[in-house]
């Protein structure tokens, strides 16, 4: 029997090594996968690069892991929001390192890396500062820039429903990263709100195939704060 | 603006801006609106004007803010406010949403920004090669993948300097890219010959208009 589904925030974090490449979904509050943050807080691997859209707020979740000193490198495309305090002051600091990326540049590394695709060309970012150092070729008369894929060793996804097999959906904007995060991993760690029965989820609608997911926890926390 | 003579013109407020982008939208556009004052533009699209609007957070076919019955706390644009979906409306990945922008489906995005130069040159997102940490955002994706790209903002900063100029001085979001430039004091067309006014708030001349900003200015045919 194939059975994804983890009981204990341990199982689920099992295994995650030191220097990790490690994708955080979520787009502002939504998505986010906060508890499965607080377990990779609790078991304690470190010098990892976290891919995230957002660099964490206040003192909590992914901003707690910098704080830890956790987080060598951060790749992101929106680092300086309102709360972003701690990261601010580890970049100050020189204590964090910071790759900026174009929010569809990055979402499109992921899912290349996905896809088995090690680069692809693209027009965001040709004639900016982001651009600098990287190959660029002309194609139908336009220039565009050579991106790599983000190969990532651990994915922690917020889902809204999973069953064992680790079909997920989720819940109006909280897909964002999510999916394509999933695909980018060689091990999915996934939090759901709900745990339904294998054959409860209409294929038509599964967004991520279970083929994607390594491991599923069931976390109903409820919905994320009104903005 | 420091001309002593009694201005015989009155800057439009951010409303009347966002109106006035609003009303040059035409039916059947799909469009991405940006963070801050191009979002306000989306509450001037009458509701009988079918527009599509696009968040690159994954939704399309967005709403205005929702009543208090009706808020989803999992619905968000991408300014992180919540929104609503209009009937049609559809959810898709990051990805999915960013090759609706890169791949050229998106007819009109609308950004803010810091300088356009003459020559369609758009700086919108970080005030210097040493900022501390710029925050991209999507706003390069969108620039470099929108099919047309109109740039909503004041005619100059809060002191007075000119917004459009004849080269930026600040980084680039992306070359050559904005068509059209709609401020509190015009409209504005960019050509391959530099910008051409397309109109100007009631009373102001090109003389008034020149005067506040950087680069050479020319009527519309």
């Amino acid at each position: 029997m194939i059975n994804k589904l983890v009981q204990t925030m341990a199982e689920a974090m099992d295994g995650i090594r030191d220097g990790s490449t490690v994708l955080i979904g979520g787009f502002g509050a939504v998505g986010q996968p906060n508890q499965l943050i607080d377990g990779l807080i609790e078991q304690g691997a470190k010098d990892l690069t976290v891919v995230a859209n957002n660099a964490g707020t206040g003192h909590v979740g992914l901003a707690r892991l910098m704080e830890l000193g956790r987080v060598r490198k951060i790749i992101c495309s929106f680092p300086r929001s309102a709360g972003s305090v701690v990261f601010e002051q580890l970049y100050r600091e020189g204590r964090i390192e910071l790759e900026i990326v174009p929010q569809g540049t990055m979402a499109e590394r992921m899912r290349a890396a996905g896809a088995g695709v090690p680069a692809f060309f693209t027009a965001t970012s040709v004639g900016t500062s982001l651009a600098r150092g990287k190959e660029q070729r002309e194609f139908n008369g336009r220039t565009y820039v050579m991106e790599e894929a983000i190969f990532a060793d651990v994915a922690l996804v917020e889902a809204w429903e999973a069953d064992r097999w680790g079909n997920l959906t989720y819940r109006s904007s909280g897909r964002n990263f999510n999916p394509v995060m999933a695909m980018a991993a060689k091990l999915t760690i996934v939090q759901t709100q709900h745990v339904v029965e294998l054959g409860a989820l209409d294929p038509e609608r599964v967004v991520t195939p279970g083929i994607f997911v390594n491991r599923v926890l069931h976390v109903p926390y409820g919905d994320p704060p009104i903005p | 603006m420091s001309d002593t003579a009694a201005a015989a013109w009155k800057p439009m407020n951010r409303g009347q801006m966002a109106e006035r982008a609003a009303r040059d939208i035409p039916e059947g556009w799909c469009v991405n609106l940006g963070i801050g004052m191009p979002t306000m533009i989306a509450d001037h699209i009458p509701l009988e004007r079918e527009v599509i609007v696009h968040s690159e957070n994954g939704v399309l076919g967005m709403g205005p803010a929702p009543k208090p019955e009706e808020i989803n706390p999992w619905l968000i644009n991408a300014g992180k406010q919540l929104v609503t979906m209009r009937p049609g409306g559809s959810y898709s990945h990051h990805a999915d949403s960013f090759a609706m922008i890169r791949g050229g489906h998106i007819d009109l995005c609308v950004l803010g920004a810091f300088q356009v130069a003459e020559n369609g040159d758009i700086a919108n997102w970080s005030t210097s090669e040493n900022d501390s940490a710029p925050a991209v955002g999507g706003a390069m994706d969108l620039a470099a993948g929108a099919k047309n790209l109109w740039v909503l903002m004041e005619h100059t900063t809060k002191s007075g300097e000119a917004k459009l100029v004849r080269r930026c001085t600040y980084p680039l979001t992306a070359p050559g890219a904005v068509k059209r430039v709609y401020t509190n004091l015009a409209v504005l067309d960019v050509t391959p010959t530099g910008f051409a006014v397309v109109d100007m708030v009631p009373g102001m001349t090109l003389a008034d208009l020149q005067k506040v900003t950087d680069a050479p200015l020319r009527a519309a045919n």
